[in-house]
């Protein structure tokens, strides 16, 4: 049995659909990501789990029970806030007890509890401090630690590290991987972050405009989108608009040549869009391929972006290893396999 | 902004200098005055107290004068049972007044900041809206309610609630209802500015780290509200604590207030420095707390912890 189980649900704030038929369950012990632009919804599928909005229809259910009607005091779920709301007129430690407190937790319990959780966020001898002194990062600890405190089976995060610069975000993103797999709660991260999402999630759930788009791993997401939305919102891509072509097998013809398929159960003649990672195009500098010409090279350390211009006003972007190779203006031929990329059929 | 201190210009000083200036010609010097009046004595001149400095005295003269001042008047306030009890009864007046505000003005406060956005500027507009009509006018009104005959009495009789009026004019807690009705958007404004600034994210937060609505009230809206309660209370206290004008006109002959004990010893009994002590005292019992409050304050937030 799932954990944390939404069925079918709907929500609209006036004329605008924030949920649209929305499906997912959460296992014990997985890290969630809910992934998407903003105003896809997925704040609002968070605020509904936590009890702060309330499903038009549909259900949410928690380890088999509904919570419909469980105000969010209630619920044995806890909710690390974006802004992280941490309470002004308390120290870290009160911030930190204040889940424990409503519990009626002993102040025994108490102490030892908040100093385990000190400890999981390396802020030990930090507690007597006011919030107003604290960095970004240490506000960002406290939240968490507040949440987990109370010891829920489903923690909730909205952004949690949307307001921390990036090289803080990534260090920050393996100590909340750590964290969770250390204590095995549930984790489900709302983000507007692909990266994030990828580098921390066991499984995605991409939304866009109040519906699920897609469920998945991040290979999964990454290397078979099921829609255009969701390669191009996850990870870079090139989106070529052509049609397929039936004769000898299967084709896609772009504008800039014809590439081979290897599978492709569109008809013949459909309107379709080719999704090309980056790295699923190999550069030469001679043989057999699409002849480009090299525009423009970023080096990016471990790899080098290119832009080949394939066409008039057309061009792709190539990442490859070894790309210093390569010089501006230079003529070059672009391989494409035939199993790479996905292909999308297009609305006529 | 590299090295000294940059040399500030002359327009620069003069705006500065402007509202020290205005503090030393509107408040420090006629307290100066009060408190010379304070340590003279009465007499049958105009003004009506000895001595008077002149420019023609000269030094020896001035310093002749000098000595002719003393404690007298402080020392005929504490031997009279007068100014102590009308200290205790308008400080009490002043502190159920303010009391009763803070309980009423609070759950006001509280709907107009939770009331949406666009609402709140004429809930505002509202709260205020008696500010339009004379202050006086609307003092003179409450008698014309409260009085044995008035229309709160008529009504209530009417209704067969009661079979006599209740005498509520001219008691004391008519001078606290009018003291309640008009300083009451002083409360507010204040109380409203403080909630309506709270983050609803920490009401969230309090709710779903497991805290009932009743403890999300008590351990996160009202002491994030403090400031705004603290200046709410200061705003109404200290004004209704020297309040002239309501207990004049609502209160008993049993309602001795010390801004009509002020007002006898001023224009009645023309006993200015007994006037001016009585004043001087009740500035230092309101302004003592105030500054220890303030101190206390600033010695919290400086501390390291």
């Amino acid at each position: 049995m799932p954990l944390l189980s939404v069925e079918h649900a709907s929500k609209r704030f006036g004329a605008v659909v924030a949920l649209d038929d929305v499906s997912l369950t959460v296992d014990s012990g997985e890290f969630f990501a809910l992934l998407g632009p903003s105003g896809c919804g997925k704040t609002t599928l968070m605020r509904l789990v936590a009890g702060f909005e309330t499903p038009d229809s549909g259900r949410v259910t928690l380890a088999g029970q509904d919570l419909a009607g469980a105000p969010p005091h209630r619920r044995p779920v806890n909710m690390m806030f974006q802004s992280y709301a941490l309470f002004p007129h308390l120290n870290v430690f009160d911030n930190i007890a204040f889940g424990l407190r409503r519990q009626g937790a002993s102040r025994v319990a108490i102490q030892s509890r908040v100093a385990e959780l000190l400890d999981i966020v390396q802020m030990q001898n930090l507690g007597a401090r006011r919030i107003e002194q604290l960095s970004g990062g240490q506000r960002q600890r406290v939240a968490l630690a507040r949440a987990l405190a109370p010891g829920p089976s489903l923690l909730l995060l909205d952004e949690p590290l949307a307001a921390l610069d990036r090289k803080l975000r990534e260090e920050t993103q393996f100590q909340l991987k750590d964290i969770q797999r250390r204590l095995k709660t549930s984790f489900v991260i709302v983000t507007h972050d692909q990266d994030e999402a990828l580098a921390l999630a066991d499984r995605i759930a991409v939304m866009r405009a109040g519906k699920i788009e897609q469920i998945g791993s991040p290979p999964e997401i990454y290397e078979r989108p099921a829609s255009r939305f969701v390669a191009g919102f996850v990870g870079a891509t090139n989106m070529i608009e052509g049609f397929v072509a039936r004769d000898d097998g299967g084709w896609f013809v772009a504008p800039f040549g014809r590439l081979k398929r290897a599978d492709c159960a569109l008809r013949d003649g459909a309107r379709a869009a080719l999704s090309l990672r980056p790295e699923q195009i190999v550069v030469a500098r001679d043989g057999e391929g699409v002849p480009g010409v090299v525009e423009d090279i970023a080096f990016r350390g471990e790899t080098t972006q290119l832009r080949i211009g394939v066409a008039a006003r057309q061009a792709l972007r190539v990442s490859c290893t070894n790309g210093s190779r390569f010089s501006l203006g230079e003529a070059v031929r672009l391989v494409i396999a035939p199993d790479a990329g996905v292909l999308f059929a297009e609305a006529e | 902004m590299i090295g000294p201190r940059k040399k500030l210009s002359y327009g620069q000083r003069a705006v500065l200098a402007a509202p020290y200036l205005w503090i030393v010609v509107f408040f420090i010097a006629p307290m100066a005055l009060i408190a010379k009046i304070s340590l003279s004595h009465p007499a049958e001149t105009r003004p009506p107290y000895e001595p008077t400095f002149s420019i023609d005295d000269g030094l020896a003269g001035v310093l002749a004068k000098a000595r002719t001042l003393g404690f007298d008047a402080y020392r005929a306030l504490a031997d009279d049972r007068l100014y102590l009890d009308s200290y205790l009864t308008s400080l009490l007046i002043a502190g159920v007044s303010t009391a009763i505000m803070l309980m009423i003005a609070y759950p006001f406060a509280l709907t107009m900041a939770r009331a949406p956005r666009r609402l709140r500027s004429l809930l505002i507009g509202l709260a205020v809206a008696p500010f339009w009509t004379s202050f006086l006018i609307r003092v003179y009104a409450w008698i014309a309610l409260l009085k044995d005959e008035g229309l709160i009495n008529h009504a209530l009789m009417a209704l067969h609630i009661i079979d006599a009026p209740l005498s509520i004019y001219a008691t004391n807690g008519a001078v606290v209802i009018g003291i309640v009705y008009s300083y009451l958007p002083f409360m507010l404004l204040p109380l409203y500015s403080a909630l309506e600034r709270q983050d609803p994210a920490l009401r969230e937060a309090a709710a779903d780290l497991g805290a009932s609505p009743l403890q999300v009230f008590w351990r996160v809206t009202l002491p994030l509200s403090r400031p705004g309660v603290i200046a709410g209370c200061l705003l109404v206290f200290i004004p209704a604590v020297g309040e002239f004008v309501i207990p004049d006109l609502l209160g008993g002959s049993e309602t001795l207030m010390i801004g009509r004990t002020l007002w006898n010893d001023f224009f009645a009994n023309r006993d200015w420095p007994a006037a001016s002590a009585a004043a001087i005292i009740l500035l230092a019992l309101l302004i003592g707390p105030l500054l220890v409050a303030e101190r206390a304050r600033l010695r919290a937030e400086e501390e390291p912890s």
